[in-house]
């Protein structure tokens, strides 16, 4: 009986309290309806441009036709999703999106690190600053300016191939965009040479973490500059190249789209082609939206899983290891 | 303490070990070497902007202007087409920093009061769009619908809000001491005297921050300009005039810029080679005016961002 009652009574105060909190959170809702007004115009702002675009994904189930209502259309299931991955097209494109993906992860943390490193060393302040300054500046300017540098560099009467002869490396110029097995490597010297000095702002900040301690104790020891750079600061920012390159792996299929698209020609196509442009390609240009949105519904889906197990990775290794 | 450790460490450095030396030597040359790799194709661009057109195809030009000439500017900017879109960027800069980091700082107010009840589920709802997003087609089907194709303002609606600039204001209100807002609170001071009054001028070195990115980001913006607006000429921007005549000399060298510059006809002394270096400075010249005063705040920023995100 007493179980009863009890039981009873927490019911009903269970059921009181659900309008309760309703009505509390109103409540609430009028006493803070300032931070409601600064706050609610901008979520229906994201509603309207970052969410109702992902009702457009049911293009890819259908023969999307533009003059027709949504009504009309044709639904065809998986026909589109099918037809990409037998097309030798798609697969090529993907190859590439990897690979230069890969090229971007590997040669980005490499030079980063690398750079990070040197610039640690120096002791001369305002050189460092100069050479940071100066190193920030090509992430900046914009792929279309980048891009219109890189092909006068590369030109046939550019300085690479001017240097390249005058050393005797060379009898005659080289065509470097024309050639496409060479795409990835231009690529991979151009993203290192836009934002190898903006990506060591990162590490340069884990490196003032690093307590002074260590390197005097290491000193004592009697260990040289590089022997304490090896030993010492490398494994200092260990924690954050973990979690940043954990990151990274959840952009696998972002290998960006401007600098490709911006040093694609009909040369280097089956080289530079990645995901992105192959997306424009198909929708803008051929007017075939079913099928673009098909490719690029697979890419977001792709990148949402990889980003998330990355992200979740990344935290549970964040919390062990950098708090 | 450490500062007396420090002037230490340097005295003793003057005698170096010759590992060090070389160490150094080597440290030096390579930054030395970054340095001029990543300047001299710029400073080429600006001398042969600054040579005269017809003798910059003899080629030669280093980092010094053979004949000089205001020519290829005075060319540049008296064209009609040039001129407006340089305006049109510009504008989208100001309007489109301005507006970004006043409605980006308001709603990284909001989410930073632990009092809020939607707090939660505004940070989720823009969180979220990190992860997914429409892609190309479904947003240029809605922005169409939107009636915003060949409207100023479809470069300033769909990117007024960025996730990564509003976890970046986040962190910094949440790090402000908290006794300035609670005491503005005791005072009687609501929600908004309190984000105009107090938060705003507190944030000027992450607001810096957010205009610099933002502002950069306005100003080299070419796609939206090529997917909506490319067949409305009078909302051509720099960046994508610019992106126009690279595509037309596409993978080719300076001969061939010239005789499509002479197919072309009526140009004159003015080349596309020369062109293309002018236009590559008006197009980066204000960047490279402003980010060195903001490095300070940008480094900071981003650590933050780094380390919260």
């Amino acid at each position: 009986m007493m179980d009863n009652n009890l039981l009873l009574t927490g019911m009903s105060v269970a059921a009181e309290q659900k309008p309760r909190g309703l009505k509390r959170f109103f409540k609430l809702l009028v006493q803070q309806r300032a931070l409601v007004l600064m706050s609610i115009p901008f979520v229906v702002w994201l509603f309207i441009f970052k969410y109702l675009p992902l009702w457009g994904w049911t293009i890819a189930f259908q023969d999307f036709k533009p003059a027709k209502s949504f009504w009309e259309q044709e639904w065809v299931g998986f026909k589109h999703f099918a037809f990409l991955f037998n097309d030798d097209r798609f697969l090529l494109v993907l190859r590439n999106t990897i690979v230069m993906s890969l090229i971007n992860l590997v040669l980005g943390f490499t030079t980063a690190i690398t750079l990070a490193l040197l610039l640690n060393e120096v002791r001369h302040l305002l050189f460092k600053r100069v050479v940071q300054t100066v190193s920030y500046l090509p992430h900046f300017l914009s792929w279309v300016v980048a891009v219109g540098i890189i092909q006068n560099v590369l030109a046939p009467d550019g300085i690479v191939n001017e240097l390249l002869m005058r050393l005797g490396l060379i009898d005659s110029e080289i065509l470097f965009m024309g050639k496409g097995e060479w795409f990835w490597g231009i690529y991979g010297a151009s993203i290192v040479w836009k934002d190898v000095g903006w990506n060591t702002i990162v590490y340069l900040a884990a490196m003032t973490m690093i307590d002074p301690a260590q390197y005097e104790a290491a000193e004592i020891d009697g260990a040289g500059r590089f022997k304490k750079m090896w030993h010492i600061t490398l494994p200092g920012i260990k924690p954050v190249i973990v979690v940043l390159l954990i990151m990274q792996i959840g952009y696998l299929l972002e290998s960006g789209f401007e600098a490709q698209y911006l040093m694609m020609n009909g040369m280097n196509m089956d080289y530079s082609e990645n995901l992105d442009i192959f997306v424009l390609k198909y929708g803008i240009n051929q007017f075939n939206y079913s099928l673009s949105v098909a490719a690029s519904m697979f890419k977001t889906v792709v990148s949402f899983i990889l980003l998330f197990a990355a992200n979740n990775i990344a935290k549970r290794l964040g919390e062990a290891r950098l708090y | 303490m450490t500062v007396l450790t420090i002037k230490r460490r340097k005295k003793q450095r003057i005698r170096m070990s010759p590992s060090d030396i070389v160490f150094e030597v080597v440290n030096y040359t390579l930054l030395i070497l970054l340095m001029v790799v990543t300047l001299y194709p710029f400073l080429n661009t600006l001398a042969v902007s600054f040579n005269d057109a017809t003798d910059s195809l003899r080629g030669g030009i280093y980092l010094w202007p053979r004949k000089w000439t205001l020519e290829n500017y005075k060319f540049v900017f008296e064209e009609a087409t040039i001129f407006n879109a340089t305006m049109i960027s510009a504008l989208r800069t100001v309007i489109g920093t301005v507006l970004t980091v006043f409605c980006s700082a308001m709603v990284a107010y909001t989410i930073s009061r632990p009092e809020y009840v939607l707090r939660k589920f505004v940070t989720i709802a823009f969180i979220l769009t990190m992860y997914v997003n429409g892609g190309l087609i479904p947003t240029y089907l809605l922005i169409r619908d939107l009636g915003l194709i060949g409207s100023f303002w479809v470069y300033i609606w769909p990117g007024l809000i960025g996730v990564f600039n509003l976890i970046i204001i986040r962190s910094f209100i949440e790090n402000l001491p908290d006794n300035i807002l609670e005491s503005a609170k005791i005072d009687g001071a609501g929600d908004f005297r309190t984000f105009f009054h107090i938060v705003l001028p507190l944030c000027t070195p992450v607001l810096a921050t957010v205009a610099l990115f933002t502002g950069v980001w306005q100003w080299n913006s070419w796609f939206d300009v090529f997917l909506y607006n490319s067949s409305y000429e009078h909302l051509s921007t720099l960046q994508y005039e610019l992106q126009k005549i690279l595509q037309h000399s596409n993978a080719s060298n300076r001969t061939v810029d010239f005789t499509a510059a002479g197919a072309q006809g009526g140009i004159g002394q003015v080349t596309p080679y020369a062109i293309r270096a002018t236009m590559t400075i008006v197009a980066s010249v204000p960047i490279i005016m402003v980010y060195p005063f903001l490095q300070k705040y940008f480094v900071k920023g981003m650590m933050v961002g780094g380390v919260k995100e």
